[in-house]
């Protein structure tokens, strides 16, 4: 594995944890939540544990954006605190 | 209140950080789990189940109680979205029919269904946009190709990284497309309500009824070398094809209930337009 590569996912997954629960609007924190899955998922393919990878890419970074996304088309776009 | 989750926050991740910093090194040849467990099934998995994927025989065949129960609390949490979004009964009081060739939108008031053409006229409700051609067509040729592979990911699991739980949200993805591009009656009628329902309790079925048929057959629940009689095959084989049984099962459970998440949520338990 490059170390060099490694850092940038892993400072980018830490952007996009921070950034999905910091963000005021709901349908971004959602797209950032997305990111991180996706982030996480090459992750876990450099570890070699491409079963995870393949898990994480479908139901992290797949669906549950899409359930987050309709989620918020259902209630209010912008969160309260 | 704000200071002292932040305090705890902190307190907790240190802690977290600090008992990371004593776990033994990726990849540690000494490490305990790499010690007992692993070294059994990178030597004896092969040979005990013809399944050149470990994961996927450790996962349906070893630790197979698991991996149903893990099924049971995706049907489960389908189950709940439903109980709590799904409204039953009357529909909205107020009925809006667009004609087709016009775009002229009827409004008909109180619960009755009014006598029209269904060829000519479709349901829409308030929110209604018109459709982007780019978007239906594209996902139209896209979902086949989705589906296609999603089987090969179910069916492949044993040679390659996937399996029933992958397969099966791919499965569910091509659906909740359909839904998107189109929306959920469009969906509504190539997969019902009903075969939802059916399909979400099928697949923890054929999990549990597979464990039943070893049961029956004189083994332990889920010890799928009994079925080797029933199939035809040697002990070795019997053991893989138990394990692609189960597979479909947990495809079939994982792709209805996320399809029936989908609809709850996005249509806020109306079922009736979606996104």
């Amino acid at each position: 594995m490059i170390w060099q590569l490694d850092l940038i996912i892993l400072a980018i997954v830490v952007v996009c944890g921070v950034g999905s629960i910091m963000v005021k609007d709901l349908m971004g924190a959602a797209i950032l939540f997305g990111a991180y899955s996706f982030m996480m998922c090459l992750l876990w393919a450099v570890m070699g544990a491409v079963d995870v990878a393949f898990t994480e890419a479908a139901v992290g970074a797949g669906v549950s954006t899409v359930f987050f996304t309709a989620a918020v088309f259902r209630t209010t776009r912008r969160t309260k605190d | 209140m704000r200071w002292f989750g932040i305090v705890c926050v902190a307190c907790l991740g240190l802690v977290l950080a600090v008992a990371s910093s004593h776990f033994p090194p990726w990849g540690d040849p000494h490490s305990p789990a790499s010690t007992h467990v692993s070294p059994r099934y990178i030597e004896k998995s092969v040979e005990e189940t013809a399944v050149p994927n470990i994961v996927t025989a450790v996962l349906a065949d070893y630790r197979g109680y698991d991996t149903m129960f893990e099924t049971t609390v995706i049907f489960a949490a389908g189950l709940a979205c439903f109980m709590l979004l799904r409204r039953l009964g009357t529909g909205p009081q107020e009925q809006l029919w667009r004609h087709i060739p016009t775009g002229v939108v009827v409004h008909v008031k109180g619960g009755v269904r009014p006598w029209i053409d269904p060829r000519h006229f479709e349901p829409i409700d308030r929110h209604w946009t018109p459709h982007d051609l780019v978007t239906l067509t594209s996902c139209r040729i896209m979902i086949p190709f989705l589906q296609l592979f999603a089987l090969y990911v179910v069916a492949h699991g044993h040679h390659s990284p996937g399996g029933g739980f992958q397969g099966g949200v791919i499965l569910g993805a091509a659906l909740i497309l359909l839904a998107i591009s189109h929306n959920l009656r469009t969906a509504a009628e190539r997969f019902s309500e009903t075969t939802n329902g059916v399909l979400s309790g099928l697949g923890v079925s054929i999990y549990a009824g597979v464990g039943m048929a070893c049961l029956v057959l004189g083994g332990a629940f889920l010890d799928y070398k009994e079925l080797a009689g029933l199939l035809g095959v040697d002990k070795v084989h019997a053991r893989s094809l138990g394990i692609f049984f189960v597979e479909v099962g947990v495809a079939i459970t994982v792709m209805a209930v996320m399809y029936l998440i989908y609809r709850n949520v996005s249509s806020a338990g109306e079922c009736d337009e979606g996104l």
